[in-house]
């Protein structure tokens, strides 16, 4: 099991002292976010994207690489990656090149983006967000795949002999996770390809997320990748935890109170009744995260949300020390021994090497000279004819 | 052997008892008289929108369904009638009952036969019901009796409006014994829009043969 934190980069005034940082001091907040992270034994960080204020981050692939690169063992990630602005030729290329940085201490999760003004800005148009992420996906997986590639759709310029620069660490294409929360067809493509499905499980009550991943177990076993409970799956979740359950009532209330997207709505405390919010005491956390695998079934990584809405560095940091220290090692132990034995293991670089090669060597593409195009001639790779 | 139906009253009254859920029993009542003239029988519930009030606001500003809301949405969606009344301000429906149905997943209420009611202070607010409440319920597509009921103060002492109630009643009784709404059902409910989870959570039909789903597993674009 694969424990971590992600974010959505908000950059929010703090309710109780009135400061809303700077974008260069919650850019700096966020790296020391991830190194702590590390430091108490997590072992993924994902960032959102987004191209808007009041959010930082429009470039996720520099800022995890950067993050990488201060990191030994942590697996940046993002929460997620938009897969219908962007181009699935940079994504393929930035997250390869990301995945050679970090030593493949890397996956992404795609999502569609519901900010109907962010298309436009990027030549699309959210009533096709649909079409345009299975179609970008489709390609996106074959670039990856595929030295070169010829593809024509609907959305996106053709390719003619394109490939896809540098090819993903060891021939091994990133793990990728699909995001969603109600749409059976993100669900559908997870499960056809043998992806990751992940539900975000923070504003609904769980049955919304209940069905929709029973469907990804059912289609991942009919597109024979493994059984249901073999699929891959991650959730998210939130959490305050202080040692007395009192005080992170105390604490969090005037965050929760005016969180940018659930803020002056219901009372918190009903909030943590009907969804997956936690508030309390580290044993209160993890009770009620323990009871997650009863309704989603034995799952890979969980995700919590822990520095939005405000939080002012030191809290989060401190939040960290509790996760780290007296939340996740409780929940590693008990959560391994209730897993079913024949539930997969999460994702890793290493892992998926070993699957896919064996004891054998990991494919090292070495190219041939430039001859300027891919499109005449044999593979642009010396071990291809 | 006799049917039985459900009639659900939606009132957005808010003293207690309000005018506008008077009005409203008045025609839950005249129905269940009159389907029992018919030896059918009907069971009448009543959703009190002032006592989900918190849960109505919580709604429109975060998404969430609170459980009071929640237990609402599954009484409509076993409805086989609805009589929805609601108070006139300044010039049109209650702001909470507005908002009560705005929240509704847009299938909830496909084909249910409705009664429409407004009370007022005065009668310059009697058009509110058929200009405005009218277009709500169209949107929802629900089927809105002829006889749109509307009491200003001096209606109660009018033998008029008991005649009204008496027309409307009759009119939701032919539509809900009718098998309308069972009949459009059965028989188009996949020709209208539906999102995976709306009708209160209880559309949860996948079409593994559609053109995004064939998109999904690898194909083409059409």
């Amino acid at each position: 099991m694969q424990f971590g934190i992600f974010s959505v980069s908000d950059i929010t005034r703090d309710p109780v002292s009135g400061e809303t940082p700077s974008e260069a001091e919650r850019i700096d907040a966020i790296v020391r976010i991830a190194e702590k992270a590390e430091e108490v034994g997590l072992d993924v960080f994902a960032i959102g994207e987004h191209h808007n204020p009041p959010f930082f981050s429009s470039a996720p692939s520099t800022l995890l690489s950067h993050i990488a690169a201060k990191t030994q063992n942590l697996i940046v990630s993002t929460a997620t990656t938009l897969i219908t602005t962007n181009d699935p030729v940079r994504i393929a290329e930035e997250y390869a090149m990301l995945q050679h940085l970090s030593k493949g201490r890397m996956d992404l999760m795609l999502g569609r983006g519901n900010t109907a003004p962010v298309y436009p800005w990027f030549g699309a148009d959210i009533r096709q967000s649909l079409p345009l992420a299975l179609e970008n996906y489709n390609l996106l997986h074959r670039l990856w795949r595929e030295d070169v590639v010829d593809w024509e759709g609907k959305f996106r310029t053709p390719l003619q002999g394109f490939t896809s620069t540098p090819r993903p660490l060891d021939d091994l294409p990133p793990f990728v996770w699909h995001g969603s929360i109600r749409t059976p067809e993100i669900a559908e493509q997870a499960a056809f390809y043998g992806d990751g499905f992940f539900a975000n499980n923070i504003f609904w009550p769980k049955e919304h997320y209940m069905r929709l991943i029973k469907f990804y177990r059912q289609r991942y076993a009919h597109y024979g990748h493994g059984t249901e409970k073999q699929a891959i799956v991650g959730l998210g979740g939130q959490a305050y935890i202080a040692k007395r359950s009192q005080d992170a009532l105390n604490e969090f209330r005037p965050y929760f109170n005016e969180a940018p997207v659930y803020g002056h709505g219901p009372r918190m405390e009903d909030f943590m009744e009907q969804t997956p919010l936690s508030v309390g005491s580290p044993q209160e956390v993890i009770d009620k995260t323990l009871t997650f695998r009863e309704h989603f079934g034995d799952y890979q990584r969980q995700m919590f949300l822990m520095d939005h809405a405000g939080l002012p560095l030191k809290m989060v940091l401190n939040q960290l020390d509790l996760l780290g220290e007296e939340v996740v090692p409780v929940l590693r132990k008990e959560m391994e021994a209730r897993q079913d034995p024949e539930t997969a293991k999460p994702p890793t670089h290493a892992g998926r090497v070993k699957d896919k090669y064996g004891d054998g060597p990991a494919r090292q593409p070495r190219p041939n000279a430039n001859r300027g195009d891919n499109v005449t001639g044999g593979s642009p790779y010396q071990d291809v004819r | 052997m006799g049917q039985n139906f459900q009639l659900v009253v939606v009132s957005a009254g808010t003293s207690d008892p309000s005018s506008t859920r008077l009005l409203a029993d008045r025609v839950a009542g005249r129905v269940t008289t009159l389907a029992g003239k018919r030896a059918q029988t009907v069971g009448t519930s009543v959703i009190e929108l002032r006592e989900l009030a918190s849960e109505i606001a919580n709604a429109l500003v975060s998404n969430h369904i609170g459980p009071k809301l929640q237990k609402a949405i599954a009484t409509l969606q076993h409805a086989d009638a609805i009589v929805a009344s609601t108070p006139v301000y300044k010039a049109g429906a209650s702001g909470l009952f507005t908002s009560f149905f705005q929240i509704l997943d847009n299938d909830l209420l496909i084909a249910k036969p409705v009664v429409l009611a407004a009370t007022a202070g005065t009668a310059r607010h009697a058009l509110v019901v058929d200009d405005q409440m009218r277009g709500l319920f169209a949107y929802l597509r629900t089927v809105v009796v002829p006889t749109a009921l509307f009491a200003s103060t001096e209606d109660w002492q009018d033998n008029g409006l008991n005649k009204r109630i008496d027309r409307a009643a009759l009119e939701l009784v032919a539509l809900m014994t009718s098998g309308f709404e069972k009949t459009v059902r059965d028989e188009s409910w996949g020709s209208y829009q539906h999102e995976y989870g709306s009708a209160g959570g209880t559309e949860l039909t996948i079409d593994l043969d559609s053109d995004l789903m064939r998109l999904a597993a690898g194909g083409a674009s059409s």
